[in-house]
C-alpha cells in the first residue's frame, strides 16, 4: 500500500492535467450526442477496453494463476509429507506396541516359571519334612509298641505272682508253677481277645 | 450570484492531454480509463510481485479480486467459464475500479456515461448472441421458444422473449449509468448547498453547512457499497447471459 501511495498521488495529478475547460452546455451531457466527444470517448474507450483485455489475459491474470497454482501445489507437497510422516508414526507406534506386548508376553512366562520352580521347590520340601516326620511317627509307634510289649511281660509276671501268692494261701502250699503260668496265658489271652 | 449550482458539470466531457489529446478527440474520461486500467494492473502486478506462500494484504485483494470473479464465472457459467473468465475479470474490475475512481473527489467517473455503459451492454449482449450462435448454429433460436409451451401461445410468447432479449442491453447499460449520475448527482448536490449556505448566511451559514457535509460524509459510505454492487450485478448479468448463450436455458 505505501508503494501505491506515491502512484496513485500522480496518476490523480495527472488524470486531473491537460484538461480543456468544457464549454458550459446546457441538459444532460450524456444524452448530448451532438458533441462528437460522447461517440470519440467510446470509440477510445473500447482502444482501452481491448488493450486491457489483452494485457490482463496474457500477463497479469495467468500471473497470479501461476502464484495461487504453485500454493496449491506446496500444500499439496505438505500434506503428502504429512501423512507419510504420520503413517511412519503409526508404523513406530506399533511397533511399540508390539514390543511392549512381547516384553510383556516374556516376563508373565518368566513370571510363570519362576513360580513353578518355586513350587516345585516347596513341593519337594514338604515332601522330605513328611518323609522325616513319618519316619520319627514309625520310630515312636515303635518305642510304643516296645513298650508296651514290656509292660504286657511285666504285668504277666506280677499276675503270676499274685495268682501263686493267692492260690498257695487257698490251698496251703504253691501251686504248680507251670499251672499257674497256663492260666495267667489263658487269662490274659482271653482279655486281649 | 458568484456560486451557480452546476451539479451536472462533473460530467461533461472535455478533450484531454492538451492539444495533442484536442486533435483526435481524447477526452477527459478515456483518460480516466486510462488511469482506472494502470491501477488495475498495479494492484496485479505489484500485489503478486512477492509470489508468497502466505499472502500480505495487498497479495491478498489481488488474489480475493481473481478468486472473486473465477468463483463467479465457474457458479453463474459453469465449467465453459474458463474461457470468459479473463473478460469477466476485464468488464469488472474495469467497471469497479471506475465505479471507485469516480468516488475521489474532482475524479471523472467513467460508468456515468450511458455511451461508455450502453457499449459494454451491447458488447455483452452480442458476445452472447456470437457465442450462442456458434455453438449452437440455428438451434439457438430455440431459445425464444421454452421447451413444453402450448403451441397456441408460441406466436405471444416468441415475441415476448426476444423483447425481452433486446431489452438487455438497454437495462443492463440504464442500470449501472443510472446508478452512478443519481450518487454523484446527490452528491454535487449537498457540496453546493454547503456553498451556497457558506457565501449567503455567513458565520450561521457556515455552522448549518455541516448537516449537508454529514450527509455526503455518509453518502460517501453508501456510494461505495453502490460501486462494488452494481460492478458485481453488471459482471453477474454478463455471466448469465453467457450462460443462457452456452447452455440455452
Amino acid at each position: 500500500m505505501r508503494r501505491l501511495l506515491p502512484a496513485a498521488t500522480l496518476l490523480l495529478a495527472v488524470s486531473a492535467l491537460g484538461v480543456t475547460p468544457a464549454r458550459a452546455a446546457v441538459g444532460l451531457p450524456q444524452i448530448d450526442f451532438a458533441n462528437p466527444l460522447t461517440t470519440s470517448q467510446v470509440v477510445w474507450g473500447a482502444l482501452i477496453f481491448a488493450v486491457l483485455y489483452v494485457l490482463l489475459s496474457r500477463g497479469a491474470l495467468p500471473k497470479v494463476e501461476r502464484v495461487l497454482e504453485e500454493r496449491t501445489r506446496t500444500i499439496g507437497a505438505d500434506l503428502d509429507a504429512a501423512k507419510a510422516a504420520k503413517q511412519q508414526a503409526d508404523i513406530a507406534a506399533a511397533e511399540v506396541t508390539r514390543a511392549t506386548r512381547e516384553a510383556q508376553a516374556a516376563a508373565a512366562a518368566e513370571v510363570a516359571q519362576a513360580a513353578a520352580a518355586a513350587k516345585a521347590a516347596a513341593g519337594a520340601e514338604a515332601a522330605r519334612a513328611t518323609a522325616t516326620l513319618e519316619a520319627q511317627l514309625a520310630a515312636a509307634e515303635a518305642r510304643i509298641h516296645a513298650a508296651r510289649a514290656a509292660a504286657m511281660g511285666a504285668l504277666r509276671e506280677v499276675a503270676m505272682d499274685a495268682t501263686s501268692a493267692l492260690a498257695g494261701r487257698l490251698m496251703g502250699h504253691a501251686p504248680d508253677a507251670a499251672a499257674v503260668d497256663a492260666a495267667v496265658g489263658a487269662a490274659i489271652a482271653s482279655r486281649k481277645a | 450570484m458568484a456560486t451557480t449550482i452546476d451539479v451536472m458539470g462533473q460530467f461533461r466531457l472535455a478533450t484531454a492531454l492538451g492539444p495533442v489529446g484536442a486533435s483526435v478527440n481524447f477526452t477527459n474520461s478515456n483518460l480516466t480509463m486510462v488511469v482506472v486500467c494502470v491501477l488495475i494492473l498495479a494492484l496485479l502486478h505489484l500485489g503478486m510481485a512477492p509470489r508468497a506462500v502466505v499472502p500480505g494484504r495487498l497479495q491478498a485483494a489481488a488474489e480475493m479480486l481473481y478468486g472473486f470473479v473465477h468463483r463467479m464465472c465457474i457458479d453463474q457459467i459453469g465449467e465453459e467459464g474458463k474461457a470468459f473468465f479473463p473478460f469477466i475479470f476485464t468488464l469488472f474490475s474495469f467497471i469497479l475500479f471506475g465505479n471507485l475512481f469516480g468516488l475521489i473527489p474532482y475524479q471523472f467517473t467513467i460508468t456515468s456515461h450511458l455511451a461508455i455503459t450502453g457499449a459494454l451492454a451491447l458488447f455483452v449482449v452480442g458476445l452472447a448472441t456470437v457465442v450462442g450462435l456458434r455453438i449452437h448454429g440455428m438451434h439457438f433460436f430455440s431459445y425464444f421458444l421454452p421447451k413444453g409451451l402450448p403451441i397456441v401461445l408460441a406466436p405471444l410468447i416468441v415475441v415476448v422473449e426476444v423483447i425481452s432479449y433486446l431489452s438487455r442491453p438497454v437495462s443492463l447499460s440504464f442500470r449501472l449509468f443510472a446508478n452512478m449520475m443519481a450518487g454523484h448527482v446527490v452528491f454535487e448536490v449537498f457540496a453546493s448547498f454547503m456553498v451556497v449556505m457558506a457565501a449567503s448566511l455567513g458565520i450561521v451559514g457556515y455552522v448549518m453547512a455541516v448537516a449537508p457535509f454529514a450527509l455526503d460524509v455518509a453518502m460517501t459510505g453508501f456510494e461505495l457499497l453502490v460501486a462494488a454492487l452494481q460492478a458485481y450485478v453488471f459482471a453477474v448479468l454478463a455471466c448469465m447471459y453467457l450462460h443462457d448463450a452456452v447452455h440455452l436455458h
